[in-house]
C-alpha cells in the first residue's frame, strides 16, 4: 500500500546529523541570537544575557571543599568571557561567542588502550563514578594572567581507579573532540588538532588532578570546556584539555598538542615556573584578572602555590630542561 | 581633480584630527563604563599599540600614492599622520611603563633585554623620538638635506614595530601578516619606482 509508505530517506542522510539533532536549539538560538544582536546594538539587553539565560544550569548535590577557600573568586563573567579554546576562535572572547550553538550532549568518553577492559562511558554514568567536589583553584595561563576559579568536578584518580589500568600504563592522554561543523575554529590549521593533552600517572594520580563539568556551582558553559575538561592547579592553563572524548593509557609520552605547535616554547611538564621564563615573555609575575587598570601584577609562585601538594613529582629533575 | 585650497585643506586637517582621536575616546569611553573587558590593561596595550602601527602605516602611504596617481597634495596631511603615530606609541609605552608594570625600572629593564618583541619594540619607539622632535618647519629649515636623511629612519621604525607585533603572537599570526603585507607593498612601491627612476636616469 502506497500511503503508510515511509520515505526511504531519513532526515539524518540529508543534513549533516548534528546540525539535524541541534535543529530547534538552531532555530531557538539563530532567532534569539538576531533579537538579542538588535537589543544589545540599543542599549537595551545586556550582551550576551540571552546566551546565559538559556545555558545555565544549576548543580546540584556537590560537596564543598577546603580547596582555596580563602581566595577571592574571579567574577563570573571574566571567567566566561575571557578564554583561550582555538577550536572557537583565537582570541579570547571568540569561545563565548562562538560556541553557543554547540551542544555538549548526549556525550561519552572512550577509556582506551592500557586499561583491564576498553570501553566507553556515557557522561551520565561517569559521573557516577565518585561525588561531585568543588574546588576554588588559581589558574595561571602561559600567557601571563591568572583567574581563581570554583571548578566542580570529580577526582580523576577515581576515575582512573574505576578504569583499571594495567601495569604497563605510565601516562595518560587526553585527546578531544574535534568537529569542524560544531567548532569553527577548528576549520583552521592553527593547531594540530585533535587537542591532545597528557599527563604522568603519578601526575594524574594526584588528588589536585581533577576532572571538571561545572564551575560556580553550573554546569560548565561550553566556552569552559563543556561537558568535561581536565584541570592541573599547578601546571599552565594549556594542560587543562577541554570537551574531552577520549581517555587513553599509555606506556609512552604522548605528543601533546602545544609541544608540537611549538617544542622550544612548551614543554610536556608545563609546570608553573617562575624562574624559567617563556622564551618571548616572562613567567616571573602575572596579571589577575578581575582587577581595575590600577591594579599591580602579582608575583607567579612556583607550581602555582601547590608546591607543597606536588613539588615532591619532581625531585631530582631538572626543570630547567622538562619546562 | 584640483587639488583643495588653503581653506579646504584646513578642514581636511581638521577632519583627520578629529578622525584620529576616535580611537583614545573609545579607550576613554569603554573605560569610564568599565567595559574594558576582562584584562583592561591588555586592552589598552593592544589597542593604542595597533593604532600607533595604522597611523604609521597611514603615514607611509602618502609617497606611493603620489607615485601610482600623481596626487601629490595629501603628503600635506603625513606630519599630522606621523605624530599621531608617536601620540600613540607614547600612550603605548606609557601603559606598559605605568599600568602593566607599575614603574617597576629593573623588571622593565630586564624584560627589554631578555625578551626580543620587546626589544624591537622599544627601539621603535626610541627611533621614532627623533622624527617627533624635528619634525616643525624650523628644524626642517634647520636640518635640510640631512633632514631627509634622518627621517628615512621611519622605514626601520616601521620593520621594528611589525615584528614585534609578529613576534608577540602566540599563534595565530593572521593579524600581524595583514600588516606585514600592507608595509611590504608600501615599500615595494617606493623600491620599484625608484629602480625605474634610476634606470630612466642611465639611459
Amino acid at each position: 500500500m502506497l500511503i503508510g509508505k515511509k520515505s526511504d530517506i531519513t532526515p539524518s542522510e540529508i543534513t549533516p546529523q548534528s546540525v539535524y539533532q541541534d535543529r530547534r536549539q538552531f532555530i531557538k538560538a539563530a532567532g534569539f541570537g538576531l533579537l538579542a544582536t538588535a537589543a544589545a546594538g540599543y542599549g537595551l539587553l545586556p550582551q550576551h544575557a540571552w546566551a546565559a539565560a538559556e545555558q545555565r544550569k544549576k548543580i546540584t548535590g556537590y560537596a564543598k571543599t577546603a580547596y582555596g577557600a580563602d581566595e577571592k573568586l574571579t567574577p563570573y563573567d571574566d571567567v566566561t568571557t575571557y578564554n583561550n579554546y582555538y577550536e572557537f576562535g583565537t582570541s579570547k572572547s571568540d569561545p563565548e561567542e562562538h560556541s553557543k550553538l554547540f551542544k555538549p550532549t548526549p556525550w561519552s568518553v572512550a577509556i582506551e588502550g592500557e586499561v583491564k577492559n576498553p570501553r566507553t562511558v556515557n557522561l551520565e554514568d561517569l559521573l557516577k563514578i565518585a561525588p561531585l567536589e568543588e574546588r576554588i583553584y588559581r589558574m595561571r595561563c602561559v600567557e601571563g594572567w591568572s583567574m581563581v576559579i570554583p571548578w566542580i568536578g570529580l577526582p580523576l584518580a577515581q576515575l582512573i581507579k574505576w578504569a583499571e589500568p594495567t601495569a604497563n600504563a605510565k601516562f595518560v592522554e587526553f585527546v578531544t573532540l574535534e568537529d569542524s561543523l560544531r567548532m569553527p575554529g577548528a576549520r583552521m590549521p592553527i593547531l594540530d588538532w585533535p587537542y591532545t593533552e597528557g599527563l604522568r600517572m603519578d601526575e594524574a594520580m594526584n588528588p589536585l588532578t581533577i576532572l571538571a563539568v561545572g564551575l560556580y556551582g553550573e554546569v560548565l558553559p561550553n566556552q569552559n570546556g563543556a561537558p568535561i575538561r581536565l584541570v592541573v592547579p599547578w601546571k599552565y592553563g594549556f594542560k587543562g584539555a577541554k570537551a574531552i572524548v577520549k581517555i587513553r593509557f599509555r606506556e609512552t609520552m604522548p605528543q601533546t598538542t602545544w609541544v608540537k605547535a611549538g617544542p622550544r616554547e612548551y614543554g610536556f611538564y608545563a609546570n608553573v615556573n617562575p624562574t624559567v621564563d617563556h622564551p618571548r615573555w616572562t613567567q616571573a609575575s602575572e596579571r589577575r584578572i578581575g582587577g581595575s587598570v590600577f591594579s599591580p601584577r602579582i608575583k607567579t609562585q612556583m607550581f602555582n602555590g601547590y608546591a607543597e601538594q606536588v613539588a615532591h613529582l619532581y625531585s631530582g629533575m631538572d626543570l630547567r630542561k622538562n619546562f | 581633480m584640483l587639488p583643495p585650497n588653503r581653506q579646504q585643506l584646513g578642514l581636511i586637517k581638521a577632519g583627520l584630527f578629529l578622525l584620529a582621536l576616535i580611537p583614545l575616546a573609545r579607550l576613554l569611553w569603554l573605560g569610564m563604563h568599565d567595559d574594558l573587558g576582562a584584562n583592561p590593561i591588555e586592552f589598552i596595550e593592544r589597542s593604542t599599540g595597533t593604532w600607533a602601527l595604522v597611523m604609521l602605516l597611514v603615514t607611509l602611504s602618502f609617497t606611493p600614492l603620489r607615485l601610482l596617481t600623481g596626487t601629490a597634495w595629501p603628503v600635506q596631511l603625513r606630519r599630522m599622520a606621523g605624530l599621531f603615530m608617536f601620540f600613540y606609541a607614547c600612550l603605548h609605552i606609557t601603559t606598559y611603563v605605568w599600568l602593566d608594570h607599575w614603574f617597576d625600572w629593573p623588571e622593565i629593564g630586564k624584560d627589554i633585554i631578555k625578551h626580543p618583541y620587546v626589544l624591537v619594540g622599544f627601539v621603535a619607539f626610541v627611533l621614532s623620538v627623533p622624527l617627533a622632535l624635528t619634525s616643525s618647519n624650523a628644524m626642517i629649515k634647520r636640518l635640510r638635506q640631512r633632514w631627509k636623511t634622518l627621517h628615512r629612519l621611519v622605514y626601520l621604525v616601521a620593520i621594528f614595530a611589525v615584528l614585534h607585533f609578529w613576534w608577540l603572537v602566540k599563534k595565530d599570526i593572521t593579524e600581524p601578516m595583514l600588516y606585514a603585507l600592507v608595509l611590504a607593498a608600501l615599500l615595494a612601491i617606493r623600491l620599484v619606482f625608484s629602480l625605474r627612476k634610476r634606470k630612466g636616469q642611465m639611459v
